[in-house]
């Protein structure tokens, strides 16, 4: 055993910025908008951390893929704690195309090649919710997986995994290595303070190509048209019961 | 310190009182005075040396070199001689090197996140104290000691970047603010500036973590504004070993919870010329654990309740001689270059405090509906929301241009820290309070948050300098080198033969500006072309300034520090006049730079350069006029008689 964790974190526009949709109807407005680490991300880190400080692994390896500014997201995990970087660097058209399959091919590929004993990931990225990438880099790598974790408990060469399931919660046991994606309540992340925001200044982050990789980046899907939601029609009032059981009718609701 | 009332007021003793006997007597057709050239020079020459030096540990060795050096780079010490120095302003500066960049941009999210997620701000002041997990989270986050070298604890910031992380900080919770500049700005910077390697080491650590704080103990019962007055002593023991400290501070913030505390106390000292013991102002470093410090219960106030202000006693408090701050008898000096240093700290935490502000009134005005429109539409909501950003605009690139000019290594900019302190705490008001007036009853609830900003903004002209003491230093600082200037012209005089040179510029100069024609000075090349215009305001009232400085300096000689109505509008123009040039650099580099904002910011400018000129103009006009004579005597008569009667003197309309 390694006893190395691979994270991931991605780097999204942060969750408190209003979502612009651009005038063409390509995608978001991403320039000049405040980016921050994926929230899910950050509890992956935070376990993975964690882990580290029980002692129960030796390293842990923050992993994100996109432009040179994916590389603030990895400081933030390294001044969280994690021990050094890499950058898996994608830009222009593929940064664009970037989904969780490609995603997925280069941690599985990155998973081999460290030696890596785990990877823990956040459950879903809050821009495009595609909870998908866990299982994919599972199924890519032939291991098992724990999704939707809200308990991790390291057990020889077993790992427990409670997990958030409909209507309430699995507890399973999976062989080492695997993939662990993190759900919202596995714990709450720290605070990147400014000392260890300085720290993380010493140490590394290695920059990797996908090509590098082998990982081919093509992608499968196309974007027709980003939109946004609907925008709440005006309601009307009415003055009594039979007004609203009217209109009720009409609507075809009832 | 908190609610230290200190002021420059002695600073400006020991510098312009010594101003000139000479400038008031007999006139030449320059308009300048002759007599007693020579006493004025030498006198002048004194004041500079008397004059606090900014900045630095090694200032005694600078002194010297600025007698010599007369050439101030200080924009707003060349205004008041009619001049232009745009070294310091020209272009907007631009101090941070890649990698200090690149780490502050790591600072600012995690900072920002903190204030947002774990600080309560309506708690802190509903519990008159920072609750007990954010002065945890804070040290923990290394708050604490921001500008702590980081081979001692800290994150070794320079001035810029502790501007950029304050700023946050003023957006959310000046009690918290209060709390960590009483602890670093002021409570500890002595040791920073002034330090000796062996009090470094001691101290710096552990207040770099929090585990101590600090507190910075000047204001005294009967010495606020008049910090020279102080009461409290330090007798040196026979042995020469230690001192005995004897007295008491009032409005001591973080006075409660400090444990380190900076302290200003007289000390008897031998005149080496004359032999006469007289009293001089020592600083210390002084422990609680050295015994005999003891403190009152926290203070009820008005605003910033979350920063603890109190009394501290030291009765026959035992101080090592280890822990004299600086020189023996160079106290005061000591006092007036940390508050100096600290100045601009405010001015971008209230630059912060208006941004949060202003985004509040924003949306409240975008939102609201009366007479079937958003508020916004209206032109009288319109105008307070255009003088709001303007406000905002100006100070924020005050605070960042003093900040680059600190880091840049400038040690004259006192005059312009003060105007930015004056500036930031009466822009910040004004935009708190229209904010509340654009929300409406809305701003006048608790629950909107508004009303503890503006609670807490009070205090911000009071201490630190009362805005009042810092216009009158800024006026007299500056008189005090358009004097040394008139000095040079009145030797050239003495002997115009070898002099012809200077007379004929300084002449035609005084010529021209008789005649309403330009003196020539200009800052074509350094403001972006679009700003032309307001440039030439900007130049036409420097011209004019210049001018009525010197006609002031000639009518009232010495006695220009006992005028203070004319000192205060003085400093009103000297202050406009430097927020025209920030903002005339900024948005020149703005659109230079090609940034989306730049015509936004070429409007904000020329509308403030506009306003700002009237203003200044207006001001010049009534000092040049003899109805200021009036008008300055009828306010004089008027507080006179208030005073005698005890209050309002006209009797009651209705005659009960």
């Amino acid at each position: 055993m390694s006893g190395r964790v691979l994270v991931g974190v991605k780097r999204v526009i942060d969750y408190a910025v209003k979502i612009r949709v651009k005038p063409d109807n390509s995608g978001v407005v991403t320039d000049g908008v405040k980016h921050s680490m994926n929230p899910f991300c950050e509890i992956a880190v935070e376990e993975a951390v964690k882990l580290k400080e029980k002692k129960l692994i030796k390293e842990v390896v923050a992993v994100s893929c996109g432009p040179q500014q994916s590389q603030e997201t990895i400081r933030t995990a390294l001044a969280m704690g994690a021990d050094r970087g890499i950058h898996v660097e994608v830009t222009g058209k593929d940064y664009e195309n970037l989904g969780p399959l490609q995603v997925s091919k280069i941690l599985a590929a990155l998973a081999k090649k460290e030696d890596a004993q785990l990877v823990i990931l956040g459950k879903q990225a809050i821009d495009d919710d595609c909870n998908q990438t866990g299982q994919m880099t599972a199924a890519l790598l032939d291991w098992p997986q724990g999704t939707f974790a809200s308990e991790v408990a390291l057990e020889a060469d077993k790992i427990k995994v409670v997990r958030e399931i409909d209507g309430g919660l699995e507890t399973i046991k999976v062989n080492t290595p695997a993939v662990l994606t993190a759900d919202l309540r596995l714990n709450t992340p720290r605070y990147a303070t400014l000392p260890n925001i300085m720290k993380a200044k010493k140490k590394k982050i290695a920059n990797v190509k996908p090509a590098d990789l082998g990982v081919d980046l093509t992608s499968r899907l196309e974007v027709l048209r980003v939109e946004e939601p609907p925008q709440r029609q005006a309601g009307v009032k009415v003055e009594t019961v039979d007004d609203l059981v009217g209109k009720l009718k009409e609507a075809g609701r009832i | 310190m908190l609610l230290r009332k200190v002021s420059q007021s002695s600073a400006i003793c020991g510098s312009i009182l010594r101003i000139p006997p000479a400038l008031s007597g007999a006139q030449l057709q320059a308009g300048v005075a002759v007599q007693n050239a020579r006493l004025y020079a030498n006198q002048a020459a004194q004041a500079v040396l008397e004059k606090p030096e900014a900045v630095t540990a090694d200032a005694a060795t600078k002194v010297e070199k600025q007698t010599v050096a007369a050439e101030s780079k200080s924009f707003a010490v060349n205004i008041f001689k009619g001049q232009i120095s745009t070294a310091q302003v020209f272009p907007f500066p631009s101090v941070l090197n890649e990698e200090q960049e690149q780490f502050l941009r790591e600072l600012v999210g995690p900072v920002s996140k903190f204030f947002e997620e774990v600080n309560d701000p309506a708690k802190n002041d509903a519990l008159e104290k920072v609750e007990d997990h954010t002065m945890e989270g804070l040290k923990e986050m290394g708050a604490f000691g921001l500008q702590v070298p980081p081979d001692l604890g800290g994150l070794g910031l320079s001035n810029t970047q502790y501007a950029r992380l304050v700023e946050i900080v003023g957006g959310h919770d000046m009690g918290v603010g209060i709390t960590l500049g009483a602890h670093q700005s002021i409570g500890f910077k002595g040791i920073l500036l002034f330090g000796n390697p062996a009090q470094k080491e001691k101290y710096l650590p552990k207040l770099a973590t929090g585990e101590n704080v600090a507190a910075f103990c000047l204001t005294e019962p009967a010495s606020g504004s008049d910090a020279a007055s102080i009461k409290t002593t330090a007798v040196l023991s026979p042995c020469g070993k230690y001192y005995t400290l004897n007295g008491s501070k009032i409005w001591i913030s973080n006075g409660g919870l400090a444990e380190i505390f900076t302290v200003f106390a007289k000390t008897p000292m031998e005149d080496p010329k004359t032999g006469e013991m007289k009293d001089k102002i020592t600083a210390f470093v002084v422990e609680r654990s050295f015994g005999g410090v003891t403190n009152g219960p926290p203070e009820k106030k008005m605003g910033i309740k979350a920063s603890n202000t109190a009394e501290v006693y030291f009765d026959n408090v035992r101080v090592p001689v280890d822990c004299v701050l600086g020189e023996v008898g160079g106290g005061f000096k000591v006092a007036m270059n940390i508050l100096n240093n600290g100045r601009f700290g405010m001015a971008a935490a209230l630059s912060g405090t208006m941004k949060s502000v202003l985004a509040k009134a924003v949306d409240h005005a975008a939102n609201r509906t009366q007479f079937g429109n958003k508020i916004h539409t209206y032109g009288a909501i319109q105008e307070k929301m255009a003088r709001m950003a303007m406000l905002h605009y100006v100070t924020e690139s005050m605070a960042y241009m003093i900040s680059g000019n600190m880091d840049s290594g400038a040690t004259e900019f006192q005059i312009e820290a003060a105007i930015s302190k004056i500036f930031a705490s009466e822009a910040a008001w004004t935009v708190t309070d229209e904010c509340i007036q654009v929300m409406g009853g809305m701003g006048f609830m608790k629950d909107t948050g508004v009303e503890r900003v503006m609670r807490d903004l009070r205090i911000f002209r009071i201490f630190e300098g009362t805005n009042d003491i810092l216009r009158l230093f800024v006026a007299l600082n500056g008189f005090q080198n358009a004097g040394n200037q008139l000095k040079n012209l009145q030797k050239a005089l003495r002997n115009p033969l070898a002099n012809t040179g200077l007379l004929t510029v300084e002449i035609s100069k005084r010529a021209k500006r008789i005649a309403g024609f330009s003196t020539g000075l200009t800052l074509q090349g350094a403001v972006h072309p679009e700003l032309a215009k307001s440039g030439d305001l900007a130049v036409k009232a420097i011209e004019q300034f210049g001018a009525v400085t010197e006609q002031l300096l000639i009518k009232h000689g010495k006695k220009i520090i006992d005028e203070q109505f004319v000192l205060k509008r003085v400093a009103d123009c000297a202050i406009d006049l430097y927020a025209m040039v920030v903002v005339l650099s900024r948005a020149s580099r703005s659109l230079s730079q090609g940034h989306a904002s730049a015509q936004h910011e070429k409007m904000l400018c020329e509308t403030w350069c506009m306003e700002a000129h009237d203003r200044i103009m207006r001001d010049i006009t009534l000092l040049r006029s003899g109805e200021s004579k009036q008008l300055f005597k009828n306010l004089r008569s008027i507080s006179g008689a208030l005073v005698e009667n005890g209050g309002v003197v006209s009797p009651h309309p209705l005659g009960f």
